[in-house]
C-alpha cells in the first residue's frame, strides 16, 4: 500500500526498522507515524471502543481525534498517528480505555 | 518565566507569515507549534496555488511551505518551540505552553493566535469503522507518508478540499468512486471540477451517504439522493464498493484558546463556527493582547490566511511603537490584496460573514 | 450545467472558445476557465503579452488570439489546469491538442493512448507527438496530442498503458 511513485512528491524515507504488532514481525520505516507503518502493512484496526468494543482505526491522523490509541512498549494512550516509530518497539492492540496505573 | 514581545500560536501559512511580519518590523518573537515541523497544512498541498505573485499563485503549496519557513529561519529575533501546545492565556496575559512533559510560562506583551481549523463530522451508521478518514487524514497519509489510504475512495463532499484531496488520491494511484455532494451545486472552484470530471470520477450533487458497511473495516457505503428538503428520497439508495470513506464536509475554527481567553465570540456560519469578534483593520480581537489570523479568523484559503497573518503580524508591533512607514506601506498594501481576493463571487458568503464579525457590528450575517 | 456538473455545456465552451477563422490560423490556446476567481498565473506566465494583464484579480482571462501562438506557456502555469492549446491546421485530418497532465506514467513520445473528453469518456485514440516535462514547468507536464480533427475541441485527457487510477 505504499506509493511506490508519485507525479508530483519524492518520499524521504528512514531506514527500514522491524517491530512488532500483537507478537507479529512487521517491516516499517524509521521515524515514520507507528500508524502509518501499520496501514502500509494491512493493518486498520488499532484498538477497540470502551463500550461496544467496535473496531477503530486511525481518524484525523494528526494527534487530535483519539480514535488511534494503542499500547506501545507498555504505555498505554499512544497516539500512534504522530508517534514515531523506532526499531523493536512492541505495539499492541489497545482494549477501550488504558490501563494508566 | 520566558519572554518576548509577540508570541505566535500556530505555524501554518497564517502564523509563519505573522511571525515573519513582527520579526522583521523589529519584535522579539516566539512562534509555537504543537507538531513536529512548521507549515501547518501547507506541508500536504501538491497542487499550484490560486491568487496573486504576492501569494504565490503558480506555486506548489509544498514549495511555499518551505519557502515560508526558510524566510522565518532567516529572522535573528525569531525563536521557535515545536511539539509544543498552548494551554491557556490567563488574566495577567501569562501564556502556558506545554513541551515534552515540561510546562512553561511565557509573558509576552502581544499574541497572535493562528491555529488555524478542524474538520467536520458527519453522522451516519457505522461512521467509526476503520476506512472513514477526514480528509486531511488522507492528505496526510497520501503527501506526507507516501502510503494509500485504500484502493476504492468515496468521497463526501465537492467543496475545495473535497476536489483536491479527490485529486491527489488519483495522482497517488488510488480509484475514487464517487464524489457526493448534499447541495444542488459544486461548492469549490469549477476548475477542480472540470479535472476531476475528465478523469471519469462522477460527482453527484443532492447526495449524500446513508450508511458505511463492513465489520471490521469499510468494505462499503450506501448512497442516496436528497430532495429539495435536503431529505432522503427512499428508493434511491445504491451501494459502492469502497474500502475508504473520506470526510471533506466542512471545517471549524479551533478556537478553543480564544474561548478559554476570555475573547467575545460570535457564532458566524459564514465563518465556519464561532470565532472571535476584531477590529477588521488590525485583526485584534475584544482583549488588546490578543489578535487572530487564518482560519481561526474564519475559514477560508491559504492565500488569505497568508495575508491576514501579515496584517497580524505588522499590526501587532506597530501596537507595541514598532512601526516605520514602509511597515505602513506594507500593510495597507496588505489590506488592498485581501480586499482583493474577496471582492469576486466567490468571497461573497467571507464578506457577509466578515461584516458581522467586526468589533462593533450590529448586523448578523 | 457546469455548477452542478464540472462539465461546461456548448454555450458555456462557446463564450471561451476562439472563434472557427481563428482556429483556422493555427495553433491557439482554449481557456476553458469560466468563473471569476482570484487566480491570475496565466497573464504572468504568457511571454507574448497575449492574456491582459489582470485589473480585478478575479476577472475571468482574456486573451488576444492574434497575439497567441499556442506555444503553452500557459497551460503548464494555470494552478487549475484549465487551460488546452488546439492547433487544427496540423494536418489534413488531424489536429493537435497540447494538455497539462500530472500523472504517472508519462506517456511517451511515438505511443497512442485514449483520448478522454471533458465527462472521462474514451472518445478515440491520440498518437504523442511530444511529452514535455522540463523542470521549468514544475511537474506540469503538457502532452502533445496528434488526433482526429473531429474530435478536437473534445480532448482534454488521457489514458495511458500501465496507469491504475482512471475510471
Amino acid at each position: 500500500m505504499r506509493i511506490e511513485r508519485h507525479p508530483i512528491l519524492n518520499f524521504q524515507k528512514g531506514p527500514r526498522v522491524s517491530f512488532t504488532f500483537d507478537g507479529q514481525e512487521i517491516v516499517g520505516y524509521e521515524g515514520e507515524p507507528i500508524a502509518a507503518a501499520l496501514h502500509a502493512a494491512g493493518v486498520k484496526t488499532l484498538k477497540h471502543s470502551a463500550e461496544l468494543h467496535r473496531p477503530r482505526g486511525f481518524f484525523c491522523a494528526i494527534g487530535t481525534c483519539s480514535s488511534c490509541l494503542m499500547i506501545v512498549n507498555g504505555v498505554p494512550n499512544v497516539r500512534v498517528c504522530v508517534e514515531k516509530l523506532q526499531a523493536g518497539m512492541r505495539v499492541e492492540t489497545q482494549e477501550g480505555n488504558g490501563d494508566i496505573r | 518565566m520566558i519572554r518576548t514581545q509577540i508570541a505566535v500560536i500556530g505555524g501554518g501559512p497564517a502564523g509563519l507569515r505573522a511571525a515573519d511580519a513582527a520579526a522583521r518590523a523589529g519584535a522579539k518573537v516566539l512562534l509555537i507549534d504543537n507538531s513536529d515541523h512548521l507549515g501547518g497544512q501547507l506541508i500536504k498541498q501538491t497542487h499550484m496555488f490560486f491568487g496573486s505573485q504576492e501569494q504565490f499563485a503558480g506555486t506548489r503549496g509544498i514549495d511555499i511551505a518551505a519557502k515560508l519557513v526558510r524566510d522565518l529561519h532567516s529572522r535573528e529575533n525569531v525563536d521557535v518551540m515545536l511539539d509544543a501546545t498552548a494551554l491557556g492565556i490567563y488574566e495577567d496575559g501569562v501564556l502556558t505552553v506545554e513541551q515534552n512533559d515540561k510546562v512553561y510560562k511565557v509573558n509576552s506583551e502581544r499574541i497572535i493566535v493562528a491555529t488555524g481549523a478542524s474538520e467536520r463530522m458527519l453522522a451516519f451508521p457505522n461512521n467509526d469503522l476503520p476506512g472513514v478518514y477526514g480528509a486531511g487524514a488522507v492528505q496526510t497519509l497520501m503527501n506526507v507518508h507516501g502510503i494509500k489510504p485504500g484502493n476504492s475512495v468515496l468521497m463526501i463532499g465537492a467543496g475545495n478540499i473535497g476536489l483536491i484531496v479527490s485529486y491527489q488520491l488519483l495522482q497517488a494511484g488510488v480509484k475514487v468512486e464517487a464524489i457526493v455532494e448534499a447541495s444542488p451545486t459544486i461548492g469549490g472552484y469549477l476548475v477542480h471540477a472540470s479535472k476531476i470530471r475528465r478523469a471519469g470520477v462522477p460527482i453527484y450533487t443532492r447526495h449524500t451517504i446513508k450508511e458505511a458497511l463492513g465489520v471490521n473495516a469499510v468494505e462499503g457505503a450506501v448512497i442516496c439522493q436528497l430532495n429539495n428538503q435536503w431529505q432522503p428520497i427512499e428508493g434511491t439508495e445504491r451501494t459502492l464498493g469502497v474500502d475508504v470513506i473520506c470526510l471533506a464536509v466542512g471545517l471549524s475554527p479551533l478556537c478553543d484558546l480564544l474561548w478559554q481567553a476570555g475573547c467575545e465570540m460570535k457564532y458566524i456560519p459564514e465563518l465556519g463556527g464561532y470565532v472571535a469578534i476584531r477590529d477588521e483593520e488590525s485583526l485584534q480581537t475584544s482583549r488588546q493582547q490578543i489578535y487572530i489570523a487564518g482560519d481561526v479568523a474564519g475559514v477560508e484559503e491559504a492565500s488569505s490566511a497568508m495575508v491576514e497573518g501579515q496584517i497580524a503580524g505588522l499590526s501587532a508591533a506597530a501596537n507595541l511603537g514598532l512601526s516605520t512607514s514602509e511597515l505602513n506601506n506594507e500593510l495597507k498594501n496588505a489590506r488592498s490584496q485581501l480586499s482583493a481576493l474577496r471582492a469576486g463571487p466567490v468571497g461573497e458568503k467571507i464578506r457577509a460573514g466578515l461584516a458581522a464579525a467586526e468589533r462593533g457590528a450590529t448586523v448578523n450575517a | 450545467m457546469l455548477r452542478s456538473t464540472g462539465i461546461p455545456s456548448l454555450e458555456e465552451l462557446k463564450t471561451v472558445y476562439p472563434s472557427d477563422e481563428r482556429v483556422a490560423q493555427g495553433a491557439v490556446a482554449v481557456i476553458e476557465c469560466f468563473q471569476r476567481i482570484p487566480c491570475n498565473p496565466c497573464a504572468v506566465a504568457c511571454h507574448r503579452g497575449a492574456i491582459q494583464v489582470f485589473l480585478d484579480i478575479n476577472d475571468q482571462p482574456a486573451i488576444d488570439v492574434e497575439r497567441c501562438n499556442g506555444c503553452a506557456l500557459c497551460v503548464a502555469n494555470c494552478p487549475g489546469l484549465a487551460i488546452f492549446v488546439v492547433d487544427e491546421t496540423y494536418g489534413t485530418d488531424t489536429a493537435l491538442v497540447k494538455i497539462p497532465y500530472e500523472f504517472l506514467p508519462l506517456p511517451e513520445k511515438g505511443t497512442t493512448v485514449i483520448a478522454l473528453n471533458r465527462a472521462g469518456e474514451q472518445i478515440g485514440e491520440a498518437l504523442v507527438i511530444a511529452s514535455q516535462n522540463p523542470a521549468s514547468f514544475d511537474r506540469t507536464a503538457v502532452i502533445h496530442l496528434q488526433v482526429p480533427k473531429t474530435i478536437a475541441r473534445d480532448v482534454r485527457n488521457i489514458r495511458v498503458e500501465g496507469a491504475s487510477a482512471h475510471a
